[in-house]
């Protein structure tokens, strides 16, 4: 990989392009033809600098964590802890106790609503979140809003895809405990000015949890930065694993906020009578956890430090304005989402053709997209279409794929309209 | 035929393009909404009685070319049947469309235009689109349930 990155000093944009060599399931062919995976955002594709990692654990080190005296359990922990310190190195968070384990994005945010919720919401307060989100920041607001008696309100989309920020500073307001939103949507691609939305929420005293799935393989994230309290992300969108993902979140919250789950390894001491907690982060890491998946988390952070994200900003760009202006290019495309600021996602509809009829045509021409209402159903009422297509670039996506996906679309064209 | 004829045979594109019995029915004795949650398409079945046969039905909704047509199908074969005869009908349409050939081998000359329906079995992730109608109407004419998943 080092010897990539210096042959690639000098020709900006080769240093991209060689990482496709990196990522061993690009390169088969489906349905006879090469496939071009387009789905990234669904889940991406693993670098086998991640698969190694994972292997080598599986095969020499694994054993339980914290636990034992002997060998394997501190070789083990030693690689626990590790992938923990370069989750944060990583995104510069200020110590690696405020990087909790998780098992993704969806479970770091009902941490956060079920413990910060517990401490925080009561009756009249407000959760603020946005009309894009997907359903895992919606619905476990939702689930501690009933319990608590806080009302969850969603600040309203423009139909590029934006979120309206007049109405969503007329909305944050004195009752608001703590905004929600999406860092990057995965059913537009609008990358959210979360700057903005971080310094007016702690103007109210709300805290900010920022969702991360999909703007962590497109993105440095510098959590210290932003200055958000939580930052919530999947390694399996990141070129990582599934079953393993992060909350990031600032000390003193996650100091001061009940434990989540109740059980080993979370505890320090345990009475009939009383139980005391354990420290950061183990508070928040009840039972035996996805130790191998932290594994190859860490591994991906590694892959990822490697990136040049300039350059992956300038490739990225560059993939979207060329699909965006192939695709207009078809009699009866819909664009979904058309936010000045985007991530390399397009989502749109192609004449009356169902987004399955598409995503099962497409297919037959090895291209991999996903159709459907991409869990978040609120964006797709926005928009009046039950479902659209979409197509999701990552590092290792090219032009080739954005043309096999147009001959794919095409094709469905002509057996449809 | 190329996959994709095999799975979107004419009689499909046909019946997706101008469904047949499309619209409400007033006066239906049965309303039963079929949603298949996977992808969020849902429809509507309406189906009216004459003692134990269906002398009307008609479907509302949005979905794909297979549900649509299989929909479209479905009711152009339901009306006039007996409940009974809908009921095995739907056995052999279920085998057709999901079972592994071990069972009773559907007769394909008696299905006539509901075989062009059988290009699914080979697509596991649509084969849902094509059974939520015929989930409905099961659903319409044992008269059980007014809502029918197909998770
Ligand atoms: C924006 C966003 N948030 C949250 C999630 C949920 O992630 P996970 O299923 O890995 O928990 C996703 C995944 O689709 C996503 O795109």
């Amino acid at each position: 990989m080092s010897a990539i990155g210096s042959i690639a000093g000098s020709v900006r944009s080769a240093g991209i392009a060689a990482r496709r060599a990196d990522f061993p399931a690009l390169h088969q062919q489906i349905h006879g033809k090469p496939l071009a995976y387009l789905d990234s955002a669904a889940s991406a594709q693993r670098p086998q600098a991640v698969i190694e990692a994972m292997v080598a654990h599986e095969r020499r080190n694994h054993a339980n964590v914290h636990r034992g005296v002997h060998q394997l359990s501190q070789r083990s922990t030693d690689a626990y802890e590790g992938a923990r310190e370069k989750v944060s190195r990583y995104i510069n968070a200020s110590g690696s106790d405020e990087i909790i384990f998780t098992r993704g994005t969806t479970e770091s945010i009902n941490l956060v609503a079920s413990s910060f919720g517990r401490m925080r919401l009561g009756p009249g307060d407000e959760v603020l979140v946005t009309w894009m989100e997907h359903h895992s920041n919606i619905v476990p607001w939702q689930m501690i809003c009933e319990q608590t008696g806080a009302r969850l309100v969603a600040a309203p989309i423009t139909d590029t895809g934006e979120l309206d920020m007049e109405a969503f500073h007329r909305l944050l307001c004195d009752r608001t405990r703590i905004v929600a939103a999406v860092h990057v949507s995965n059913a537009l691609g609008t990358i959210n000015p979360v700057q903005e939305i971080i310094e007016a929420a702690h103007g109210v005293g709300a805290a900010v949890l920022l969702d991360g799935a999909q703007a962590t393989p497109h993105m440095r994230i510098d959590v210290q930065a932003l200055d958000c309290d939580f930052y919530a992300f999947s390694g399996h969108k990141a070129f990582g694993p599934t079953g393993i993902g992060v909350l990031y979140g600032k000390r003193a919250l996650l100091d001061a906020m009940p434990p989540f789950q109740g059980g080993g390894e979370m505890i320090r001491t345990v009475t009939f009578a009383k139980t005391t907690y354990n420290t950061l982060p183990c508070k928040y890491e009840a039972g035996t956890q996805n130790i191998t998946g932290a594994v190859g988390l860490g591994a991906a952070m590694d892959y990822l430090s490697g990136i040049d994200f300039a350059e992956l900003a300038r490739h990225e760009a560059d993939l979207l304005d060329y699909a965006t202006e192939r695709l207009l290019e078809l009699p009866g495309i819909r664009l979904i989402g058309t936010a000045a600021a985007k991530a390399s996602v397009i989502s749109f509809t192609l004449g009356d053709i169902h987004a399955h009829d598409l995503g099962t045509v497409v297919d037959m021409e090895g291209v991999a997209i996903r159709t459907g209402h991409h869990c978040a159903m609120p964006v797709m009422e926005h928009f009046g279409v039950p479902a659209t297509a979409r197509a999701s670039f990552a590092l290792y996506s090219d032009r080739s794929d954005v043309d096999q996906l147009v001959a794919g679309l095409n094709r469905a064209a002509e057996l449809f309209l | 035929m190329n996959e994709l004829q095999e799975l979107y045979r004419e009689v499909i594109l046909d019946h997706n393009r101008r469904p047949r019995n499309f619209g409400e029915l007033e006066n239906a004795d049965r309303v039963v909404e079929g949603v298949n949650p996977l992808c969020g398409d849902s429809m509507k079945l309406y189906v009216k009685l004459d003692g134990e046969r269906v002398s009307d039905i008609r479907f509302t909704g949005a979905g794909c070319a297979i549900s649509v047509a299989s929909s479209s199908l479905m009711t152009e074969k339901a009306k006039g049947n007996s409940i009974g005869e809908l009921k095995s009908l739907f056995d052999r349409v279920h085998e057709m469309l999901t079972g592994d050939g071990t069972g009773a081998a559907p007769d394909i000359d008696e299905m006539d235009k509901l075989a062009a329906l059988s290009g699914v079995r080979a697509y596991p992730t649509r084969v849902k689109c094509a059974t939520l109608a015929w989930h409905a109407l099961i659903g319409a004419i044992s008269g059980s349930q007014d809502r029918i998943s197909t998770e």
